[in-house]
């Protein structure tokens, strides 16, 4: 079944390259162009097998961002839109089911070497709805402009997991006393050896709280290719860096992990707005945690018209890191005024939570803010906080539409 | 009879991916098509920077970053991620990257 869908996907995929074999200057199997709203964002529309089109960043290794309409089409992502983002250039491209094995060693009384059958058969499965997003997501809006991927707002996603929970299987292990954290690693693999493996870690306790899933479905599905087949860490709540794709290695140790992914890379000010002074480095930085609290207008797009003084339908989506979204407000005045709107669904702390309004607005250009405010009382800047690395973005977003 | 042969038939498929034929899945990406901007110097990018990663990492980063920005980034490229470019190359790939995005 699984694998029948996944060859469905290479079928229709390999059609649509077919129909798209017309002359792009990003090459043969661009399905159009695409710009996003900041300097230098054009962009391919690529389509990659299991996928829709979608917004290329870069090609080898993929990084693919979800068109931002995907995100009117309902609170959760489809598998073929969902975005893409690697770090390493030697993915895996052929992967055996049957000898995959997901091995969990290091400071355990028990070493394990646990097949997908295993996985699916010897524990009892969990399954939850959570936003998945990157640290980057949005980064081609930080001004002034850092360097890194130039995504617009589509590194972000939301999707029913299943799998099983990692403190099981860390507990079929048997934890060592004295351990610390546990690491992550996956099938891809840097072009050269000298270049840092992707690996991730976990403290202990964060490990074993219940939360943290090995994940080998997807709304319903197989892990999609480019999503992690066959296996994937689910930290709900946590950004994306630490959502381990293809995973098939854990490993738990006695110490503070220092690879250079978890040591240098994705670390934010170590201070309470996660920011510094625009150019300026942090004095000190700490590895990136939990989502901040985000919300978008998805009906209306930058310099939409609406009818004048008629009733206008405004909805979108809101997040955080898990504590789950209470209110969300919309002002249709710039900011100065704020009314609460209705929330849709509660699919659950780490999901994506629908709202909507409706506005009337007299004829004229207006600002659209939203604004979302936490179960803990976290909310949204106003003006954009910066940091060095363009990470963690929440400001308010506005959306300007003309009132005819 | 064509009951039987029918159902015989649905038997095998069945046996057969239970049994499972163990054969890998494979994925095929599309082509890279990323090609730097002209210029003095660009095949020195081109073959240092292509040996890791495409070039639209280049293409889509912010432009007229000037110097600085470059120098970091092929810096980063050298000190993080352990790529051998010498030093000569490291300074003709920043020149260009400034001079040219």
């Amino acid at each position: 079944m699984n694998r029948r869908s996944l060859l469905e996907g290479l079928g229709s995929a390999l059609t649509g390259a077919a129909l798209a074999n017309f002359a792009s200057p990003f090459g043969a199997r661009a399905q159009g162009v695409t710009t996003l709203p900041f300097a230098n964002g054009e962009r391919p529309l690529v389509r990659y097998p299991g996928k829709r089109p979608l917004i290329q960043l870069t090609a080898r290794p993929p990084q693919l961002e979800t068109p931002f309409s995907v995100f009117n089409e309902g609170v959760i992502t489809p598998n073929d839109a969902f975005f893409v983002r690697y770090h390493l250039s030697d993915i895996p491209l052929s992967i055996d089911p049957e000898a995959f094995r997901l091995e969990v060693k290091g400071k355990v009384e028990r070493p394990l070497s646990l097949s997908l059958t295993d996985l699916k058969t010897g524990f009892e499965p969990v399954e939850f709805t959570a936003v998945h997003q990157c640290t980057g997501n949005s980064r081609g809006f930080v001004e002034p402009r850092v360097a890194g991927g130039q995504l617009g707002h589509g590194a972000m996603g939301n999707a029913r997991w299943r799998g099983v929970p990692l403190k099981t299987v860390l507990d079929r292990a048997g934890v060592q006393a004295g351990s610390r954290q546990v690491t992550f690693n996956g099938l891809d693999k840097p072009a050269m050896p000298e270049t840092p493996d992707f690996v991730k870690a976990l403290d202990l306790d964060h490990a074993r709280d219940g939360g943290v899933m090995i994940a080998y479905a997807m709304n319903g599905e197989d892990l999609p290719w480019l999503n992690g087949y066959p296996l994937r860490l689910v930290v709900p709540g946590y950004y994306g860096t630490y959502w381990v794709k293809h995973l098939n290695e854990i490993a738990v140790i006695d110490r503070v992990f220092d690879g250079y992914w978890m040591a240098s890379a994705y670390r934010m000010p170590d201070n309470d707005c996660a920011c510094t002074e625009p150019g300026q480095k942090a004095a000190a930085t700490v590895p990136v945690r939990r989502f901040n609290v985000r919300s978008f207008i998805t009906n209306l797009t930058d310099g939409a018209r609406v009818k004048a003084r008629a009733p206008t339908l405004v909805r979108g989506i809101a997040f955080d890191g898990g504590y789950g979204i209470n209110d969300v407000l919309l002002s249709q005045d710039g900011g100065r005024n704020w009314t609460e709107t209705h929330l849709g669904a509660d699919l659950g702390r780490y999901s994506f939570r629908e709202w909507r309004t409706e506005a009337r607005l007299p004829a004229g250009t207006h600002e659209l803010k939203v604004r979302a405010i936490n179960r803990i009382g976290q909310s949204q800047p106003m003006t954009p906080l910066w940091n060095p690395p363009g990470y963690m973005r929440n400001v308010v977003e506005t959306v300007r539409v003309y009132a005819v | 009879m064509r009951g039987l042969l029918c159902s015989s038939a649905i038997f095998a498929a069945a046996l057969s991916a239970a049994v499972g034929n163990a054969k890998p899945l494979s994925y095929e990406l599309p082509e890279e098509t990323a090609t730097l901007r002209p210029g003095p110097d660009s095949e020195t990018a081109q073959s240092n920077c292509m040996s890791c990663h495409s070039v639209d990492y280049i293409n889509t980063q912010p432009p007229r970053r000037g110097k600085e920005f470059w120098e970091g980034e092929v810096k980063k490229m050298i000190k993080s991620y352990h790529t051998p470019i010498s030093d000569a190359d490291a300074k003709t790939i920043a020149d260009y990257l400034a001079r040219t995005y």
